[in-house]
Parts: C-alpha cells; structure tokens; sequence
C-alpha cells in the first residue's frame, strides 16, 4: 500500500509509537494472568504482579511472646525466638513497636524501649527481648517489621490445579467434545457443499439461500426446543439426556451452515475444466468429488477445522445446556466458570486455571494462523 | 478417564466411518439400481438421468436433515413456545409477551443490549481500521497484528478471568493488586469496584468484547485496504491530499461494503452475548442482557420455557433485517449460479 505521504521522521516515530501503545494495551492483559500463574500464591496477594521480578516487600505486626517464655541470662529477663516461628525465607529490613512508627530501627540494631528495655531484631527474623526486671503479664510485646521476599517462580499452581481442582480431567471432557465435534461436520459439509456447487437440481437456489439465512440465526432460538427433544428422548428411551453423543451433535448442526457456506463459496470457485474433463473421462459425480475436489479443497477444509475447533473448544452456552455438571461431564470453560463462582479470591487458581484453558486455542492459533485467517475473510458473514 | 478417551476415539472411527459408508454405499445402490454402464445405450442414458435426479439429494441429505432437527424445527417450535405457558402446555397469547415488556429486568436487559449494540461494533471497526491503516506502514505490523488478533483465539470466560483480574479490587489504602487500581492509586485517585459501577460498569464490560473483537476487524479490514488500487492513492498524493484527508476521504470510501460486513458480524455477535456478562457480574447492578437472562429463565425454578422462548424471539427479530439483507447480498454475487 502507497503510505507514502507525509514521510517525515516524526510521523513515521509516531506510527511506531502508536502500534506499540496498541500492542501494549492489547498483550498486557494475558501477560498478567501467565506471569501470575508463576507465582507464589502469598506473592500474589502481596503485590501486583508486575512488581513480580522485584522483592516483593510487606509491613507486619508481631507480638512477641508473653512473661511465661522469659529465661534469666547474666543477670536479666530475656525472651528469645523469632518472629517468623519456624525461619519463613522473608528478610527482615527494619522494625519498631509502634504502629506509627513500624520501622523506626533498622534491623540487626539493638532499639532502647525505656526502662533499660531493649529489643533486637535481626534480618533472619530472630529477636531478644531483654530487661533488667522481670516481665509480667499475658500479652507479649507487640513487634511491627518491614520484611521483603526474593521473586519466586513457581509451577505449584499447575499441579495444584491440573490435579486437586479438577482442571486435568476437564481439559480431557473439553478434547473429547471438541474433536469428533470439528470431525463430524466436514465431511457431511463437504458433500452438500459440493452438491450445491456443482450439482443441478430443483431447490438448490432456495436451498443456499437458507442455508446463508440459518448462518445468522441466534444460538438461543435453538436451545429449549433442543433441551426439551434431548429430554423427550431420554425418558422415551430410558437412557441418561445429557451425553456426549448429544453435544457432538449439537455442535455438529450448530456448525454446518457455516461449514457449508465456507465450503460451497470455495468449491464453487474450482476451475469448471478440471470437473468436465473428469467427467467426459467418465468419472462420476462421487468420483470427482474424491479424487479432485477433496483433495483440491484441502485449504478450506483446514480452514474450517480450525474455526470449529476454536468454537467448540471456548464455547460455554451449548455445554452449560446439554452436558452435565459432574466431574466426568464438565468441560474447561464450565470448570473455569464454576471456578470463578467457588474460588473467586484465590487468584493463584484462576489464573492457572485461566492460562491452561486457553494455551490449546492460543497453540492452533499460532501454528495455523494462516489458514483461520484465510477462512474468516472468507466467511465473515458468520457472527462469530 | 482412560475409557473416555477410548470412547472418544471409538466415536470418531464410528462417526467419520459411518460418514464415509453412508455416502459411499449410497453411492454404489444407486449404481447398482440404475446401472449406466454394460446395459444397452438407451436405457445407459434413461439411468443416468434417473441417477442425476437422486444423487444430489444422496448428498445434502444428511446435512439437510441434521439442519431441520437443530436449526429449522427449534426456530419454529421457540415461536410456538413463545405463546405457551412456563411448561409449554397451556396457550397463553401473548402473555409473555406483555409480561416481558413490563418485567424490570428485561427491560435492563434491552436498555443495556442497544448500550453494547451503539458502543462495540463502533468501537471494534474503528479501532480495527486505524490498526490496519497503521501497522501497514511499519516492519514489524506483522508481529503486531498476530499480537492484537491473538485474543480472538480466547474463550469469553478466559476472557473474563483476564479482566476480572485486571479489574480486581482491594480497600482503599491497601496493595492494589489489580492493574486498572494500581494505575489510579498510583495517580493519586480513588480505588473503584469497576463492575458494580452504575451504568459504567457496563462499559467495563464491553472493553473485554472490544479487546476480543478488534483483532478481528482489523485483519478483514487490512485485507480489503490492501485491494484499494494503488493509482486512487496516487492520484490523490500528486494532488496534494494529506494523510487524513487520503484516509478519510479515499481509503473509507473505497471499502465501505467490508465496514459493512464487519461491523454487521459483530453486531449479530453483540446480541448473543452471553459469557462475559454470565462470569463478570451475572447481570447483576444492572448488566443484563439478553441472552444471559434467557438462559437464566429456561433453569430459573426448574425452567420457564415460556419466557425463555420469548426472549429468544426477541434476539431472533433484531437479527432478522441482517438476515434478509445477508441473503440479498448472495443472491446477488451467485446471480442465479
């Protein structure tokens, strides 16, 4: 394309700085729930996840132990321990005893609390509390400290969420719906798609015209019918409603309109020599549609898969209607959601749970953008 | 869980294979009942025009009748429902109809659905096309165009996962571990619960539809920028046109009908929208639209199919003038082929 006006060294700065803005807002988002699927789940909450690759740091409050704990060392009260019970790898910067002041001393430096009191806290966490009388009282001195933990990255989140959440076994229910989902389609697709192509028969022109009608026809009109038929045949046959046999089904007709329209518009676009070579030949329609067509239509189709695979994969609607809820029914995006409604705070699980759902699409997508992007500008006529 | 896969497999084989038997053994019947090869010439030629006849429907049939079952029945059966009670049994006239437009949340529910339907179409073409006009100037718009398109690949509740954290809220004062608050903390503001905001929240919601969306305008509208003949450029920078003005008033113009198409896709998209508002809010403080509260109706105290039905009518008739004009458009490119 002729950009070629206004060539100036600050336009043409801008238009990098502008892409890149775009770039930033858009990639941000996703950066935030990877890098924090990494991280440790107190980090998290300590601070955002982009302060992930600096000490993360924190003021707390402490209270030391009480009179009972004290011993007599030379002479003196002292009470001894740490702040951090069994030595938790945080370090310690500075501490001090009132609130509005938390970290009045620095650590390792003995502070003087009045009364020849004094109080030392070191960076590892360990204190010594000592005074020339003895302590009473059941309430320990109460201990403020900044402390800071060195970024840690970690891949507990993943067990933790492929194996006690239940993640794993739904990512294999979301495999088992999505893939004979985006293989059944093509090939009835395909058959009809050809047919409409290339075929003469009465009804093909009302046929293609409703079939480019049924492409926008909203998921939603379909639902109750379906929900109620799937229950009808269910009692009538005495066999559980909500199977993956019914899903893939669903899918499959929810799917073809596009599918067909996508494959027609492509096979119709087929040099019109190649077919009636082949037939003066004497090959029959059934043969031509093997031997040429198939095989000459192999972009569309893999155009196709992808679409189906993308759609089936992060759809929630058809799932939520016509599967179950029960561990060997419930797929990923249903988990995800079920997630978000039990485990709303725990963020270490859903951004883990968030990440592992979306690396498949985010792998297709990558490996074959090619090809979904030569079927959306084919088929966007689609909504989504 | 090693027997699901089994059987997931097994369903494949059976499926494709099923598939491929189907078509092939029909195929060779009807060979087999017209036979156009080893009879005498005249009955070759009446076989196969009895062939031509059949084999067309041999082969849209299944798709025609998988079509009927999930699209066309259902399409006829929801308006039919859409008359009846909560059970489908009693005829009610058009009470769903009057209880709808009376009903608080569905009238939040329209009110908020011409909200997405104003904001995200708009937002998405433009944001799409200054993308696309953009990234064609610099070296790396390739780069930058997979990373802006890469949320399409997203599912709407990973979506949602994303945002939520991204809008995530803590008390006033303490760490702020979602991004937009950090932001407005930093800058000395106020920390806001975003998706309980009147009326802005839903705003927040839509942003998460436009960062889905825009990655797909853009790539249509960059590929139909691309076909704008160079020499209208050309002409228009020897006359002394400036960018804008080259943007605006020859680039736009040349690819209105893919503006169209985009902005048509997204529209139909927007009525259906469902996830975002089902994991971000469930139509609470006011977001609800319509496809969330249809689904909410059809398991609501076991389900009112009644009200669900007419809700989807509703969705149905905004999607109708598309329909009609989508239909009109392909007649008019096939022009009887």
């Amino acid at each position: 394309m002729a950009a070629s006006t206004g060539k100036s060294f600050v336009s043409r700065f801008g238009v990098h700085i502008a892409v890149l803005v775009f770039v930033v807002i858009w990639t941000i988002p996703t950066l935030g729930i990877l890098v924090s699927s990494l991280r440790d789940k107190d980090q998290i909450i300590a601070s955002g996840w982009w302060n992930s690759f600096a000490s993360s740091s924190q003021t707390e409050a402490a209270r030391l132990p009480a009179a009972s704990a004290q011993t007599q060392k030379d002479g003196k009260y002292v009470i001894e321990g740490n702040i951090f019970g069994d030595g938790a790898k945080r370090a310690i910067s500075a501490f001090g005893t009132k609130a509005a002041a938390p970290t009045q001393y620095k650590a390792g430096t003995a502070a003087d609390l009045g009364d020849g009191v004094s109080l030392q806290v070191n960076s590892d966490g360990s204190f010594v509390l000592s005074s020339p009388k003895a302590f009473e009282g059941d309430r320990g001195q109460r201990v403020y400290y900044a402390s800071s933990a060195p970024p840690k990255f970690t891949t507990e989140n993943y067990d933790a969420v492929l194996f006690a959440e239940g993640i794993g076994r739904s990512f294999m229910n979301s495999l088992t719906v999505t893939i004979p989902s985006t293989v059944i389609p093509i090939l009835i697709a395909a058959f009809a798609a050809y047919a409409l192509a290339w075929m003469r028969f009465p009804g093909r022109a009302l046929l293609i015209a409703v079939i480019i009608g049924l492409l926008v026809v909203p998921l939603q009109m379909s639902l109750i019918p379906l929900l109620k038929l799937y229950n009808g045949v269910g009692t009538f046959f005495g066999v559980p409603s909500k199977t993956y046999l019914g899903i893939w089904l669903a899918h499959t007709g929810f799917g073809l309109p596009f599918a067909i329209y996508l494959l027609r518009s492509y096979i119709a676009g087929l040099p019109r020599e190649i077919m009636e070579s082949a037939r003066i030949d004497g090959a029959s329609d059934f043969e031509i549609f093997v031997k040429i067509v198939l095989p000459l239509s192999f972009p569309v189709l893999a155009s196709f898969a992808i679409f189906q695979f993308l759609w089936v994969w992060n759809d929630l609607l058809v799932a939520m209607v016509f599967l179950g809820t029960a561990p060997d029914q419930i797929v990923l995006t249903a988990k995800l959601n079920a997630l978000l409604g039990s485990r709303g705070g725990n963020w270490e699980i859903l951004t883990t749970s968030a990440f592992i759902t979306i690396i498949v699409p985010l792998t297709v997508f990558f490996s074959l953008q090619r090809y979904f992007v030569r079927g959306l500008l084919a088929g966007s006529v689609k909504g989504g | 869980m090693a027997a699901q896969i089994f059987s997931a497999i097994f369903v494949i084989i059976i499926g494709v294979g099923g598939c491929v038997a189907y078509f092939w053994g029909a195929n060779k019947l009807l060979d087999l009942v017209f036979p156009s090869r080893g009879v005498s010439g005249s009955a070759a030629v009446d076989n196969l025009r009895r062939q031509g006849l059949v084999r067309p429907w041999l082969f849209v049939g299944p798709a025609m009748i998988i079509l009927t079952i999930y699209l066309i029945y259902p399409v006829v059966e929801t308006l039919r429902l859409s008359f009846l009670d909560r059970g489908g049994e009693n005829f009610v006239g058009l009470a769903n109809y009057q209880w709808a437009f009376g009903d608080h949340d569905f009238r939040n529910s329209i009110f908020n659905n011409i909200l997405w339907l104003a904001v995200v179409p708009a937002a998405c073409t433009f944001l799409g096309l200054i993308i696309a006009v953009l990234t064609d100037k610099i070296w790396w718009g390739t780069i930058a165009k997979s990373l802006i398109f890469l949320p399409l690949a997203i599912s709407f509740v990973g979506a949602s996962v994303i945002w939520k954290f991204i809008y995530e809220y803590r008390g006033e004062g303490q760490v702020q571990i979602g991004l937009l608050n950090a932001i407005i903390q930093y800058f000395g503001g106020q920390p806001q619960v975003w998706i309980s905001l009147p009326l802005w929240n839903n705003f927040f919601l839509m942003i998460i539809l436009i960062w889905i969306q825009t990655g797909f305008a853009m790539v249509i509208l960059s590929s139909a920028l691309r076909g704008i003949p160079e020499e209208t450029l050309e002409a228009a920078v020897i006359d002394g046109a400036n960018p804008f003005q080259i943007f605006w008033k020859i680039m736009v113009p040349q690819i209105w009908g893919t503006i169209a198409v985009v902005w048509t896709t997204i529209t139909i998209l927007v009525l259906k929208v469902f996830d975002i508002v089902l994991t971000m809010t469930n139509g609470q403080w006011n977001t609800q639209v319509l496809a969330n509260l249809m689904f909410d109706w059809m398991f609501r105290g076991g389900g009112d199919f009644g009200r669900g039905a007419t809700i989807a009518i509703i969705i149905m008739i905004a999607v109708i003038p598309i329909m009609i004009w989508n239909i009109r458009q392909a007649n008019k490119e096939t022009g009887g082929h």
